[in-house]
């Protein structure tokens, strides 16, 4: 047998959060918020981007990835289906943000239910017909549709087709915190703040009915129907919640570019966003959230070496999915081992 | 609470597996169905439970005919089936598994103790292994654990498939001695083998299925007695 005992931080992470009692879980988590939201002022660190502007790099790719790694992996690693068409959602989000902002004197935050409710309602849409399906053949639906909605987006005049739409409004000032090109710091929070609520969603429905039906179907989807489980029916709220994630990613990111268009929403987005997911650790958010940080970040972070930079981010992939190939940070193994704690563990 | 079949058709694609059955579950009884491998056991279950669409015929439980009840909805009804090859979830635990075999019903919590209490009381196995992963179970303590959260759902009509499969024989005379136990508590029990010999002795009735078909149906004594059985299904003595 393999030893995987190795820098498991997963491990050691939950032990600290399992011996903490509650003032010193409260302290971490406030301690962890607030470094999270100081990491916009570290530009002048190792931490800096060569060329691109550091602090849009946390927004774009970073923090977006992270919520739309959130999101899928509410589909993926909650309850198993593979979608390899989640960039669909997304560019909803982005596109509901360019022409309501552009067409109607809704601000973001007004457009922001919009974007959510019309990525939302593409899933329940694509859900019903499709969620019969098992593995390979909803992954091979889930990709036709994201395709279809970029070439609907890509030859229809009211979305300018290939020309994208430009002069998207950005979001209002919140108080004195202005949102600027140059100074992305509130863009950042903004993104932080909405991983949270996502964060906060999923932890909420995870440990509840819901939570227990995506993991009873993951694990057998028979055996979950046998079970009293309406499993199309939390199928698609999986599918549909995972939706709501990218739609609202999408709408922030239409707002942060100011000009989007279709080959912004190609295959490769999504390709990209599940491959955030594995690497970090399908089915568990802390991992996820490391993994899409980190292959967000990195090809900016090795710009300088230009031409041979996306080399050096195919070959961190696949020597990382070679030595963890359950993930940086992998959810709990439990198959192969002996639960102590029983209850909710 | 009868369960009653009649004339079921089930196709997978444009293969016939049931060409036309009819059988009949009375309140109270252990009915068998017997057969070799592809002779359409499994699928009549799967039918009964609600995974296979039924292509003609009808599924009659408690007067209603049910064949068009979405699977989850049966098990309110009070079909509750524990699936062929175990099928219950590696990654959760002993406990977690059979509180799943409650998901069906909202207030849960008020008879969970007591349920619980039943099934460790028929499968003293299962409670000293609450904790521990289904996946990392023996194979005939994945069985007790796949009908004791059938039993969860407190059915009216326990649907088994195979539960004999892959099991050491001492473990496997176990498991049929409760499966007795629990229809002697009331429960209906209908019971899909390969194992014949075992099925017969515990059943009170039995039907044969060859290829989608019921070739006979009697009295399982009865045809445990028979020649013709005998040769098919039980070997004819010292190898069974």
């Amino acid at each position: 047998m393999k030893i995987r005992n190795y820098w498991n931080l997963r491990d050691w992470g939950a032990g600290v959060w399992e011996r903490a009692n509650r003032p010193q879980r409260v302290a971490i988590a406030i301690t962890s918020i607030i470094l999270v939201g100081l990491l916009p002022f570290a530009g002048a660190s190792f931490l800096a981007t060569p060329i691109a502007s550091y602090d849009a790099v946390l927004v774009y790719p970073v923090g977006v990835f992270v919520l739309m790694a959130l999101g899928l992996n509410i589909v993926v690693g909650k309850s198993g289906m593979l979608d390899l068409g989640y960039v669909a959602f997304f560019a909803i989000g982005a596109y509901t943000m360019a022409l309501m902002g552009t067409h109607t004197g809704l601000n973001t935050w007004e457009i922001m239910p919009f974007g959510i409710g019309f990525a939302m309602l593409a899933g329940v849409l694509l859900g019903l017909p499709t969620l019969r399906l098992r593995g390979d053949y909803l992954a091979i639906v889930t990709l036709g549709f994201g395709e279809i909605v970029r070439l609907v987006v890509l030859n229809s005049t009211w979305s300018k087709g290939p020309n994208g739409i430009a002069n998207i409004p950005m979001p209002p000032d919140i108080g004195p915190l202005k949102f600027k090109l140059d100074d992305q710091k509130v863009f950042f929070w903004v993104v932080v703040i909405m991983i949270l609520l996502t964060i906060w969603m999923i932890r909420r429905l995870s440990v509840r009915r819901p939570g227990r039906a995506w993991e009873a179907i993951r694990q057998d989807e028979d055996a979950a129907e046998l079970m009293g489980v309406p499993t199309l029916k939390y199928k698609i709220w999986s599918f549909t919640l995972g939706a709501a994630v990218g739609g609202a990613a999408g709408v922030l990111y239409g707002s942060k570019n100011l000009f989007i268009a279709p080959e912004m929403f190609t295959l490769n987005v999504s390709i990209l966003i599940l491959s955030c997911v594995v690497f970090g650790g399908i089915g568990n958010i802390w991992g996820v959230i490391v993994g899409a940080t980190i292959l967000g970040y990195l090809p900016d972070r090795i710009r300088f070496i230009s031409d041979a930079r996306l080399l050096v981010f195919g070959t961190v992939l696949v020597v990382v999915m070679n030595f963890r190939p359950d993930g940086l940070l992998p959810r709990k193994k439990r198959e192969k081992a002996i639960v102590k704690k029983g209850v909710n563990a | 609470m009868r369960l009653e079949i009649k004339d079921l058709h089930v196709h997978y694609g444009k293969i016939e597996a049931i060409k036309g059955i009819s059988v009949v579950v009375n309140e109270g009884e252990i009915v068998t169905l017997i057969g070799a491998n592809g002779a359409g056991k499994t699928t009549t279950l799967k039918t009964i439970s609600g995974l296979r669409k039924v292509s003609s015929g009808a599924i009659i439980f408690d007067g209603q005919d049910i064949s068009n009840v979405a699977a989850h909805e049966r098990v309110d009804l009070g079909i509750s089936q524990a699936p062929e090859g175990r099928g219950i979830f590696p990654g959760m635990t002993v406990l977690e598994n059979l509180e799943m075999g409650k998901f069906h019903r909202k207030n849960r919590k008020a008879e969970m103790d007591e349920d619980l209490d039943k099934v460790y009381t028929l499968f003293p196995r299962l409670k000293e292994r609450v904790s521990q992963a289904g996946g990392t179970l023996s194979g005939g303590e994945q069985q007790m654990l796949a009908i004791g959260r059938a039993l969860m759902s407190r059915p009216k009509v326990l649907l088994l498939d195979e539960p004999s499969m892959g099991l050491a024989p001492q473990m496997i005379a176990n498991i049929f001695r409760i499966i007795t136990e629990i229809n002697k508590q009331g429960v209906t029990i209908l019971l899909v083998e390969q194992n014949a010999q075992q099925a017969l002795q515990r059943a009170h009735r039995a039907y044969i299925l060859e290829t989608g078909n019921v070739v006979k149906e009697a009295k399982a004594s009865d045809l445990l007695n028979d020649p013709a059985v005998r040769e098919a299904y039980l070997g004819t003595g010292a190898h069974s």
